[in-house]
């Protein structure tokens, strides 16, 4: 590469990572700036917007909810798409067109039309049982399958899983064992990025919870919203933080549990 | 070319090499990973900036001229087709730029796909070519736009066994039916053997030996293309009289004046002779066999001298029928003149 | 968990006989599952959407969407869709190409690719509130330009319109892109552009012929998976837009949600139907450019 060319697209990196990272980072400031601020501009900065989400107790309890959601969600997929993908790799390889098919099919029905569908159900239901807001975790594994099941894929493809599961069984491993002791620990990164991506969509979802009625973290965000804009934005500028920081130690950990994988005699 | 450098950062990757082809030749840079041929190669092309030196095409000075106008033909390791073009629009692409009609491209284009055996494949894409027919289209795209020097980049490293030497051998007969000047870069030393008119063997940036392929199997110039050009024995002795002694033979040396002392000599597979222990003389080197490898027309035998130290032999395979494993032989060192390794290695081996 | 009848390997093509082959029990929960919480609920929508409010088959609901304000709310979401699709998958082509020509390896691609996953899933109440605080009526950006004189709002506030819809969803938009672009960019190898080089060809050339018909279909495949995404955004605009129903999913939600004369279910699920019938056409097309991309850029 002659040396103009390399300059010139020095200049043309540098000119765009500075202009995309303003577009992106000014509006985290501005939360930050806003969330902090006084009654009125002229007033000094106070944290009293973020010492207010522990005093409100609707956020509280949002946020208490909208973590159980994540947890039951990111678990609940695990526990019926691990196996099932397993399964369908080593005993049904000709329906796995289907299953992608399946999991990918919510990208294409959006989470607002799924809702039309979905609440004749939850309407159904909540006559015969106590409604309760973990029932929207049934919505939200619906809505986690596209993500999850490509973290997954990628995981599967990457291990033998066909020697692996025949070695194991050899031995005499049952299919329970081969799931939990062979699989699940060969393909940690997989089903932590699975995990996170669930756990991430879980706390932002917004667009369910509120057309079910159901008072998830979102949906309280955006009530409290109306009233105390500075503490909503608190909140939000704070769960997107978290989800920053989340990211950021997945990466980290994930390529190391990478590395770990490919570099045989580490692991000991 | 001449004293060309190129340094990345402090790393030399190419140190005042000096090259010049003579028209219509090929030559090979061979040499390990990192020895500098495919950098010297790329500057040649114009694909990277020298630090000092030219390049001289034909009395023309093209040092400053980027790749676009040097008029160079390239052929790289692999992938280098464009996938969303056909063969045949692949080989057009060069002539397309320089603005020839569309009756020149194709009469042109096609010419070279029949020149590289590949007429009935010119409406194939990269992905429904092999690898070796990929490459082959790639040649003819270089060689379309009728290049002053034809630039080859490990073109067969990532094509199996059997389609390299026969690609191997198509690149040689096309290279001779146009005559065009070649540089071949490879690391693989039986491909420099078979195809180039010189080989020049490099190590860290310079070049360490240039000259016709026997020259440099059987008279190599330094330590390092003894070992890296075909298989030699490393064994031990000592210089002395103008003579390296090894295990009771005395051979004659390449460097007149090495240092009198311990050494290691190499010695070739092919100048070591076996026979059954009780056949030949009384020579003072004898061992066991310890393995036969069959390698054809040859056959290579692994002799355990009882010390720890094991001499490969080469011969034809009838000789070597008999000294089956576990026979006891005599070795007999042929007084071809032998090259002493360098000190840094003599003592960790002796 | 070991009376695994291991014989029946029924994955041939000798498995699908008569009886219900044994090898599909693994695949029962998962089916049953998407069958109850994903296909039925589809289903739903579809019937429900031909389904007259007493009962039989009836195509009045989509009579209901032939009307001129449905036009407008249709022309509303299409055109914020397609806006912040084109200008978020041209932005977000560039910011992928600056990070994919430097270190594969590095911090900077990896902080973004990190940053990119967070945000394109950003959206809703947080992502309206962020813009509110930077460029609405008394957002730090927006007070900040009028203290020096510039007044983005000096002729109307159109934070609340398309526009500004658009620049918003572009928060999301961009980082998609980079997520979904940046593989085919990956794809490209050094070798063609020297290739053109050798041929005589210049950097215009290259780009002319070589990289831009090759990352063409990819860039074209991610720009309609763009659209999909905003088209079917539903969150950002019902948090930033509380009164008021300009756009499709925002007439849904009335339509579901609203007062009993306004409730119109019939109605909710054929403008559904409709959504999911563009996506659907939308994600097609996008799977079949991706197919060919793959074929070129692995």
């Amino acid at each position: 590469m002659s040396k103009s060319r390399r300059l010139k697209l020095r200049i043309f990196r540098v000119v765009v990572l500075l202009l995309m990272g303003a577009f992106f980072l000014l509006p985290i400031g501005a939360m930050l700036e806003f969330s902090t601020r006084g009654n009125d501009v002229t007033s000094p900065r106070t944290l009293d917007a973020w010492v207010r989400i522990a005093q409100t107790p609707g956020l509280v309890k949002g946020i208490v909810v909208s973590l159980q959601l994540a947890v039951i969600t990111s678990l609940g997929m695990l526990a019926l798409l691990l196996p099932t993908m397993v399964w369908v790799r080593l005993r049904l390889p000709r329906i796995s067109r289907i299953v992608e098919f399946i999991c990918l099919l919510p990208l294409t029905v959006p989470a607002i039309a799924l809702v039309v569908g979905l609440k004749p159900l939850y309407v159904w239901v909540n006559i015969n049982v106590t409604p309760s807001v973990l029932a929207l975790a049934f919505a939200y594994l619906v809505l986690v399958l596209p993500y999850s099941y490509r973290a997954l894929d990628a995981g599967l493809a990457a291990i033998d899983l066909k020697t692996l599961s025949e070695a194991a069984q050899s031995l005499g491993a049952g299919w329970g064992t081969v799931m939990l002791r062979i699989i699940i620990p060969n393909m940690p990164s997989a089903i932590l990025n699975a995990s996170l991506l669930s756990v991430a969509l879980v706390l932002g979802e917004y667009t369910v919870a509120n057309l079910l009625n159901f008072q998830n973290l979102q949906v309280e965000v955006a009530y409290v919203g109306l009233t105390d804009a500075n503490t909503s934005t608190a909140v939000a500028v704070g769960a997107l933080l978290l989800a920053f920081v989340l990211l950021m130690v997945l990466t980290l950990v994930g390529g190391r549990l990478q590395q770990q994988h490919y570099i045989p005699g580490q692991r000991a | 070319m001449e004293e060309l450098s190129r340094r990345y950062g402090p790393v030399v990757a190419l140190n005042e090499l000096t090259l010049t082809m003579a028209p219509g030749e090929l030559v090979a840079l061979l040499g390990p990973s990192g020895c500098g041929k495919t950098t010297a190669l790329r500057l040649v092309a114009g694909l990277e900036e020298a630090n000092g030196g030219r390049v001289v095409f034909g009395g023309k000075d093209v040092t400053g001229l980027p790749a676009s106008k040097r008029d160079v033909g390239m052929v790289f390791q692999a992938y280098s087709l464009f996938p969303h073009m056909t063969a045949m629009q692949n080989v057009a692409f060069g002539l397309t730029l320089r603005h020839k009609t569309a009756d020149e491209r194709k009469n042109r284009a096609g010419e070279m796909l029949e020149l590289v055996g590949l007429s009935g494949f010119a409406d194939r894409y990269a992905s429904q070519l092999s690898g070796g027919q990929q490459q082959r289209v790639a040649l003819a795209r270089a060689l379309a736009i009728e290049p002053t020097v034809l630039l080859l980049d490990e073109p067969l490293s990532a094509l199996d066994a059997k389609v390299r030497s026969r690609l191997r051998d198509e690149i040689r007969r096309v290279q001779l039916e146009i005559g065009i000047t070649t540089l071949f870069v490879t690391h693989d030393q039986e491909e420099a053997l078979a195809i180039a008119d010189r080989v020049g063997v490099m190590q860290s940036g310079h070049l360490e030996q240039l000259g016709p392929p026997t020259e440099i199997y059987s008279r190599p110039a330094t330590p390092f293309v003894a070992e890296f050009v075909g298989l030699t024995n490393r064994l031990a002795g000592e210089v002395k009289f103008g003579m390296v002694e090894v295990r009771g033979t005395q051979l004659p040396l390449v460097q007149p004046n090495a240092p009198t002392g311990p050494a290691i000599a190499l010695v070739r597979p092919e100048a070591v002779s076996l026979a059954a222990e009780a056949a030949m003389g009384n020579g003072p080197l004898v061992g066991t066999v310890i393995a036969v490898a069959f390698l054809g027309a040859t056959s290579r035998i692994t002799v355990d001298l009882g010390d720890g130290v094991t001499v490969l032999a080469q011969m034809p395979t009838s000789a070597a029928a008999a000294t089956p494993a576990g026979t006891r032989v005599r070795l007999a060192l042929r007084d071809d003149p032998v090259l002493i390794a360098r000190e840094e290695k003599a003592s960790g081996d002796a | 968990m070991r009376d695994t009848p291991a014989p029946t390997t029924a994955a041939g093509p000798t498995g699908g006989g008569r009886r219900f082959p044994l090898s599909w029990i693994g695949a029962v929960p998962f089916f049953a599952y998407v069958g109850l919480f994903l296909l039925l609920p589809t289903a739903i929508v579809v019937i429900g959407s031909i389904t007259a409010p007493g009962g039989g088959v009836t195509l009045s609901n989509f009579a209901g969407i032939d009307k001129p304000f449905m036009s407008k709310v249709f022309a509303n979401s299409l055109g914020v869709s397609v806006v912040s699709a084109v200008a978020g998958a041209v932005l977000g082509a560039i910011l992928a190409y600056a990070v994919v020509t430097g270190n594969p390896n590095g911090l900077l691609r990896r902080s973004i690719m990190s940053a990119s996953g967070v945000l394109a899933q950003f959206g809703g109440v947080a992502l309206a509130f962020a813009f509110i605080a930077t460029i609405g009526t008394t957002g730090f950006v927006y007070v900040f330009l009028k203290s020096h004189g510039i007044d983005i709002y000096a002729n109307t506030v159109w934070f609340y319109d398309p526009p500004g819809i658009t620049l918003i969803y572009l928060y999301f938009q961009i980082p998609l892109m980079v997520l979904v672009f940046l593989p085919a960019l990956d794809g490209i190898r050094p070798q063609w552009r020297e290739a053109t080089e050798s041929l005589g060809g210049s950097t215009w050339h290259y780009w002319r012929y070589v990289a831009g018909p090759l990352l063409a279909p990819a860039f074209l495949g991610c720009t309609l998976l763009l659209f999909a995404n905003a088209f079917s955004a539903y969150a950002t605009i019902s948090a930033l837009l509380t009164n008021g129903s300009n756009y499709v999913p925002l007439q849904i939600q009335a339509l579901l949600t609203g007062e009993t004369e306004q409730s119109q279910p019939g109605l909710a699920q054929a403008l559904a139907l409709a959504m999911v019938l563009i996506v659907v056409v939308v994600m097609t097309l996008y799977a079949l450019l991706q197919r060919r991309t793959s074929r070129w850029l692995q």
